[in-house]
């Protein structure tokens, strides 16, 4: 690399870098440096589910007028929704979750969203990821700053995000791990031959961006060799999981499992974009839910005593129509809902101030409103969960944290 | 080195001797002649083949510029005119591939089984596997370089994604006929062909865009559907600041009602695929982007769509992508702003805009050489090429790009792919991206089905250096040659030099 490039990169190697690791993380070692256990894992659900299919008004008739064909049948019809409050019912294929509402500690916050009124997916995205709707001058992502602002030091695993590719909601200052995903994210490689890292090492001695991601990546790659190993020994106890989004949250729930300074994970899975042919109680989205449903589940499972002390997130950039399209399906909406569970969840409830389905009570006369903006929900859980505090939190919604009731009620103190 | 504002020039072809007059570059303030065309095939190819920076050098960058940007004057190799032509389905209507591939009706009426479903798409398998290999062999071997790099730029400017519904149907015949003949010519050509091609009306729904309470709105066509309206303003057009709100995309949904697919039945009359049902359509008067366009039909979805691709907003938004691909990440203001005054003087002249970035002090500025990080599409794809290595069989560059998050005919959303750095650099991607050089290096791809290995690898290791000579200095080849001979050309490939373009 010459000097012109090492200038150039110079400037941006204060920017937030990936830090690949394998299932073992260095984490042990640095296990104590961190007060309190708590940690958060939060799924991005990408492309707008239908919310509104999710946790089911179903005892609002306006709701089956406005969705002729989609809407999922009331509680106690042939697969209807499973009643959770007596007006609101979950989709029947999250069944593998609803032990979780029995045993309260799966709450949802209904009409929150963004109060940015913008339907484009890849926009409502960065917003809800930068944490500061409608405020283009802030490009870091909210959990990138949180890990700045929770008490430090802080260890290279703390924040985790899981896929190759860095998601906006960690793009900042603050280092963050990466976890490859996939079936083939473990089999040997020629770089995984000591001659042959050994060769690259040589070249890869600068001191610009590329060269330090370069051994990030060897780094990662012996320890996640190492694991390999294991796995093969464990793998013949219980069958994997044939969904993929199963296999990933076992990955990260073994992961966190077994390194104690991981607080921060991020995730996000596609296939929401439900325009055409969004099905009911069976179809498309209910084959998608069916995977979540079953992916947290075996997140929760694998997670084990460490539940007690997590938050699992699940949020997605906006709801969708309340009436269903001439295709069968819903168009970009606004309000939707948002999922917390974890022993912290002060569960078995529906929150937020729920604004009706009348005409003049929709947005626009078209979507769910929004009522409790997700800042409010994500600040509970940082102030009352992490125990982050208002220093903190002004660092990681610099906008605020919006309108909303108050939820302080949705943890236990 | 000062802005040069190109004079007036609607068609791109005719200064070809002028431009080398014009040309603005200050000679001086690059090393040397192999180093400026080390970077034109940088930029403007998928980095240099064997012999491409010498030649390049002995023509001048000018004129290779000028070549580039009118690919008609450079014919096709033999060989690969005919591969090319070997590949049936590429040859086939959108009509003719629906006939052939698509479902087939039941005589009783039944509904296919899910067997009878899956076969078929094993059947249709061919056509994306003939795209991929027509899109890989153009890239690697085509002397109409540029060309293939801005196919890859406007089909990902303009995605479509293979794995929706019937898309893996007409994905080759969409970049076959809506992408490469636009690619160099005019945006408005480019927007009408993507907008007209069964695979985009497919993949953002507007075939099932209707007017409710319309004679043929029925069964699957009940109502309005705006993903595709959102869509052309946000991404393909305005971009996302672009001023339009949702009344507009409402709007422009209406305006758009019954531009779609013909019926089955109908399908086979139109080779194209397209047509406008007047039955579905919204026939009123609409208030778009603040201008009054009278209820027409066709004409009035002709004069929404140019509008959109005439605007200076739109001029505004690809000049910056263009910048983007071909300059910096962040591309610098004063370079977006003379690429826009270009496109709205050419009137949208893709070539044109392009011929005054290449000549700008900033394509041309140490600062921003080799600045940009090759995303997976164009790192494999330089590699193969820097390597020389005959090309017959494309799986294992397919199986890399998917591996490197870049699967071909893959991205799900209508974005497409970044070309930022922060996008693709990471750990866990270097590694599989140094192992894919290695594994290249010692000829261990089988990129020829044809059981041809390559040289020897003291050959392999000269004819690289050779190619990409421009890369490293002295001791970086010194470092590079004390290694044991058979990684050497892996280590090249996989130098950190040889990830940015």
């Amino acid at each position: 690399m010459n000097r012109r490039e090492f200038l150039q990169h110079a400037a941006l190697v204060s920017g937030a870098t990936l830090v690949a690791l394998g299932t073992r993380g260095w984490a042990a070692r640095l296990s104590d440096a961190i007060a309190g256990n708590r940690r958060l894992i939060v799924i991005f659900l990408r492309g707008a589910v239908d919310g509104l299919n999710v946790v089911v008004p179903y005892a609002d008739d306006r709701y089956y007028q406005a969705r002729p064909t989609i809407a999922i049948p009331k509680s106690g019809q042939d697969n209807g929704a499973l009643d959770l409050d007596g007006y609101f019912g979950l989709h029947p294929a999250l069944a593998a979750v609803l032990p979780l509402w029995q045993n309260k500690s799966m709450a949802f916050v209904q009409a929150s969203g963004s109060p940015d009124p913008n339907r484009s997916h890849f926009e409502a995205q960065a917003y809800m990821e930068t944490g500061a709707p409608g405020d283009t001058a802030v490009s870091s992502g909210w959990m990138n700053r949180l890990l700045g602002a929770l008490p430090g030091p802080h260890a290279p695993t703390e924040a985790l995000s899981l896929g190759t590719a860095l998601p906006r909601i960690f793009t900042g200052p603050n280092p963050v791990s990466n976890l490859p995903l996939g079936r083939n994210a473990g089999h040997p490689m020629p770089i995984d031959r000591p001659r042959v890292a050994d060769a690259f090492d040589a070249l890869y001695q600068g001191n610009t961006m590329v060269d330090q991601v370069f051994h990030q990546g060897q780094q990662a790659r012996s320890e996640l060799m190492m694991d390999l190993q294991q796995d093969m020994a464990d793998s013949y106890n219980g069958a994997p999981s044939v969904i993929g989004f199963a296999n990933d949250t076992q990955r990260l729930a073994k992961l966190m499992a077994g390194d104690a300074s991981i607080r921060l994970a991020f995730l996000s899975v596609g296939g929401w974009d439900t325009h055409v042919s969004e099905g009911s109680a069976q179809g498309q989205l209910a084959n998608h839910l069916q995977a979540l449903g079953q992916g947290l589940a075996a997140l929760i499972q694998g997670l084990g005593s460490l539940y007690q002390d997590s938050v699992i997130l699940v949020m997605s950039e906006f709801g969708r129509t309340f009436r269903e399209n001439g295709n069968a399906g819903t168009d970009h909406g606004h309000g939707n809902v948002m999922w917390l569970l974890g022993g912290q969840v002060n569960g078995g409830k529906v929150y937020g101030d729920w604004p009706g389905l009348s005409d003049d009570q929709l947005y626009q006369n078209r979507d769910l409103a929004v009522t409790t903006d997700f800042r409010q929900v994500i600040g509970t859980l940082l102030s009352r969960h992490l125990r982050l505090a208002d220093a903190g939190l002004a660092q990681v919604f610099p906008d605020g944290l919006g309108a909303g009731v108050n939820l302080s009620a949705l943890l236990k103190a | 080195m000062t802005a040069v504002i190109r004079p007036d020039k609607r068609r791109a072809w005719l200064p070809v001797l002028v431009a080398a007059v014009l040309f603005p570059l200050s000679v001086s303030a690059w090393a040397s002649s192999d180093a400026q065309a080390l970077h034109v095939l940088n930029r403007l190819a998928f980095g240099p083949a064997p012999g491409d920076v010498q030649r390049v050098a002995n023509m001048g960058v000018d004129q290779y510029i000028q070549q580039q940007l009118h690919p008609d004057s450079m014919p096709l190799p033999e060989a690969l005119q005919q591969q090319l032509a070997s590949f049936a389905t590429l040859q086939r209507s959108p009509t003719e591939l629906f006939a052939q591939y698509g479902p087939q009706p039941h005589p009783r009426g039944e509904k296919p089984t899910p067997a009878e479903r899956k076969a078929l798409r094993q059947r249709a398998r061919v056509i994306l596997q003939q795209a991929a290999e027509a899109r890989l062999l153009r890239a690697v071997e085509s002397p109409r370089q540029l060309q293939e790099v801005m196919t890859a730029f406007w089909f990902n400017h303009f995605n479509v994604f293979a794995g929706k519904g019937l898309d893996y149907l007409w994905i080759g015949s969409y970049e076959q006929r809506a992408i490469r003949p636009y690619a160099l010519g005019h945006f408005r050509d480019l927007l009408f062909a993507t907008a007209k091609s069964p695979a985009m009306l497919f993949y953002l729904d507007n075939w099932l865009d209707t007017q409710p309470g319309t004679p043929h709105a029925k069964g699957r066509f009940q109502g309005i559907n705006e993903n595709y309206s959102r869509e052309i303003m946000e991404l393909h057009t305005l971009g996302v600041n672009g001023g339009y709100t949702q009344t507009d995309v409402t709007t422009l949904a209406h305006i758009l009602t019954g531009w779609g697919l013909c019926p089955p039945r109908g399908f086979f009359s139109r080779p194209s695929g397209f047509c406008f049902d007047p039955q579905r359509h919204d026939f009123n008067s609409q208030v778009f982007l603040g201008s009054e366009i009278a209820g027409g039909g066709q004409r009035e979805i002709q004069q929404a769509l140019a509008m959109l691709a005439d605007s200076p907003v739109t001029a505004r938004h690809l000049s910056y992508e263009l910048a983007q691909y071909f300059v910096a990440d962040h591309p610098p203001s004063a370079l977006v702003e003379r690429l826009t005054q270009q496109w709205l003087h050419s009137d949208g002249d893709i070539a044109a805009v392009l011929d005054t970035l290449f000549h700008s002090p900033e394509f041309w500025s140490a600062h921003y050489t080799g600045n940009k990080f090759k995303t997976p599409y164009e790192y494999v794809i330089s590699m193969v090429r820097a390597s020389g290595q005959p090309l017959t069989n494309v799986q294992p560059l397919l199986g890399m790009m998917a591996r490197l998050g870049m699967p071909l005919y893959g991205c799900l959303t209508p974005d497409g792919y970044k070309n930022t750095r922060g996008v693709w650099l990471n750990p866990d991607a270097m590694m599989m991206r140094l192992s894919f050089a290695t594994a290249l290096g010692y000829g261990n791809l089988r990129l020829d089905s044809n059981g041809m290995r390559p040289e020897k690898p003291e050959q392999r290791v000269t004819q690289l250096f050779d190619t990409l000579r421009g890369l490293f200095t002295p001791q970086e080849i010194v470092k590079i040659d004390s290694q044991p001979l058979p990684l050497r050309a892996g280590l090249i490939l996989g130098s950190p030099q040889f990830q940015y373009r």
